[in-house]
């Protein structure tokens, strides 16, 4: 594709061909380029997925008392319910019933950042700080990715062992929740720095419960609605 | 005289700088962007702030869309592809040809049931994705619901297909890792469904594919 412009005058004659200039026109080069770069964004993806990893517990054996039972006082129940609905209680349902008759004891809350995260962020106080502080010496490159999850791993466990602060989370998605509800959640305990947390399903307790709350029975289970309301009280212990 | 001469003068734009920047350009995107993987059902992840980057392979990918269609995409080593697949149709009774098992190999992801795993496998490579991109056929999607599974010596096992896929394909490889990729509206009793499939199996770690969560989106 090279143009040889030459002068257009011949007055000169041989003189003048000394001045001629080579230029190679790109302007072919730039449409392939540009078809190119056009092709690269419509079939690629600059960001590369990320993903979260979550175990579940083993269906095998029996959860046995294993020592390592949920300390009331740092019990935290998160239900999912339908219509992107949070509601969470602390500690455990009382032993003689008197939480399921409690309307206060069933906390609606939300998924926005001033919502529940607040309360797990009052709940995990001191360990959260700590965690924060790694993540800032992470961030500065003071010290590696593996060196950071084992401190904060050594933290999270000193909490829940030695200093018995750590919450333990319990997360019950109901059946009208949607997946991305469960990953919002589960999200909120990585923002938290949450290192005790479990995915379970819903106690016939927490079903009356959110039924009292909401009014809403396709929370129940059918043996719960066949018995009506007299059976789920009696069902909850 | 003058005046004609300025006339003849050509309009030659330097294109060479512009060329430099497009060919950066195209240099920034061919190194920083990967492909789009082709997949039947377009899924909607949900966003998270998790950082962690999903292996490149190894990697079992379960694809879950909104109405609870289940796709499989195998993302290991081919011969082990083709294993699995020699195992599953073996559980069910079915053999296939090696041009069918190289059709197989091709596949992104498949999501149908064993028995027309055959069939499929003949069709050419178009009608292929328009069989699978074709929700609403009840055809598509691997079963979850339990049929009764013969094996060789007549033992009867209550696996579904969708857990004989796993099975197999994890037996196959052993470090393979399971990723579960749903659409976000997914209502969780799909996703249950699929978890406690794989709990069944003693598969209890899973990574969940994301996004990432933007400033904007928070």
């Amino acid at each position: 594709m090279a143009e040889i412009q030459t002068n257009d005058h011949n007055e000169g004659g041989k003189n003048k061909q000394k001045k001629q200039q080579l230029r190679v026109d790109f302007t072919p080069m730039v449409d392939m380029n540009m078809l190119l770069i056009t092709f690269f964004m419509f079939c690629t993806t600059l960001l590369k997925p990320q993903t979260m990893n979550i175990n579940m517990p083993t269906k095998d054996k029996p959860v046995v008392d294993s020592g390592n039972d949920v300390r009331a006082s740092g019990a935290v129940t998160v239900i999912l319910a339908g219509n992107d609905e949070i509601y969470y209680y602390l500690g455990m349902p009382a032993e003689d019933g008197s939480s399921y008759e409690d309307a206060s004891f069933l906390v609606q809350s939300s998924y926005a950042p001033d919502g529940f995260r607040q309360v797990l962020l009052k709940k995990n106080a001191g360990t959260y700080e700590q965690i924060q502080d790694l993540k800032v010496q992470l961030q500065r490159g003071e010290i590696n990715d593996s060196i950071f999850r084992k401190m904060s791993a050594d933290i999270q466990d000193k909490a829940m062992k030695e200093l018995k602060i750590a919450p333990t989370v319990m997360i019950k998605p109901t059946d009208l929740s949607t997946y991305k509800n469960l990953v919002d959640v589960l999200d909120e305990m990585l923002i938290c720095n949450i290192g005790a947390y479990a995915v379970i399903d819903m106690s016939d307790g927490d079903r009356y419960l959110l039924y009292k709350k909401t009014g809403n029975n396709a929370y129940l289970t059918p043996q719960q609605l066949a018995q009506g309301s007299s059976g789920v009280k009696g069902k909850k212990k | 005289m003058a005046k004609v001469k300025v006339k003849k003068q050509s309009t030659f734009i330097d294109m060479t700088a512009m060329s430099d920047v497009t060919v950066l350009l195209l240099t920034f995107f061919m190194l920083t962007s990967t492909f789009i993987s082709k997949e039947p059902i377009q899924v909607t992840t949900p966003s998270s702030v998790s950082e962690i980057k999903i292996p490149e392979t190894n990697l079992m990918t379960i694809l879950v869309d909104e109405h609870g269609k289940i796709f499989l995409s195998l993302d290991f080593q081919q011969e082990l592809v083709m294993k699995t697949l020699q195992d599953v149709g073996a559980d069910y009774g079915y053999t296939f040809t090696p041009k069918q098992y190289d059709s197989f190999k091709k596949l992104k992801s498949f999501g149908l049931p064993i028995n027309s795993m055959a069939a499929f496998l003949d069709l050419p490579v178009d009608k292929q994705d328009a069989y699978l991109t074709d929700v609403a056929n009840a055809r598509v999607g691997i079963p979850t619901d339990s049929v009764e599974v013969r094996d060789g010596l007549g033992v009867i096992s209550k696996d579904n297909e969708f857990k004989r896929w796993v099975s197999h394909a994890t037996s196959n490889d052993d470090a393979l890792q399971i990723a579960i990729k749903a659409d976000r509206k997914t209502n969780y009793p799909v996703v249950k469904k699929v978890i406690d499939d794989l709990r069944d199996m003693r598969k209890n770690r899973y990574l969940l594919i994301t996004n990432l969560k933007t400033a904007s989106s928070e």
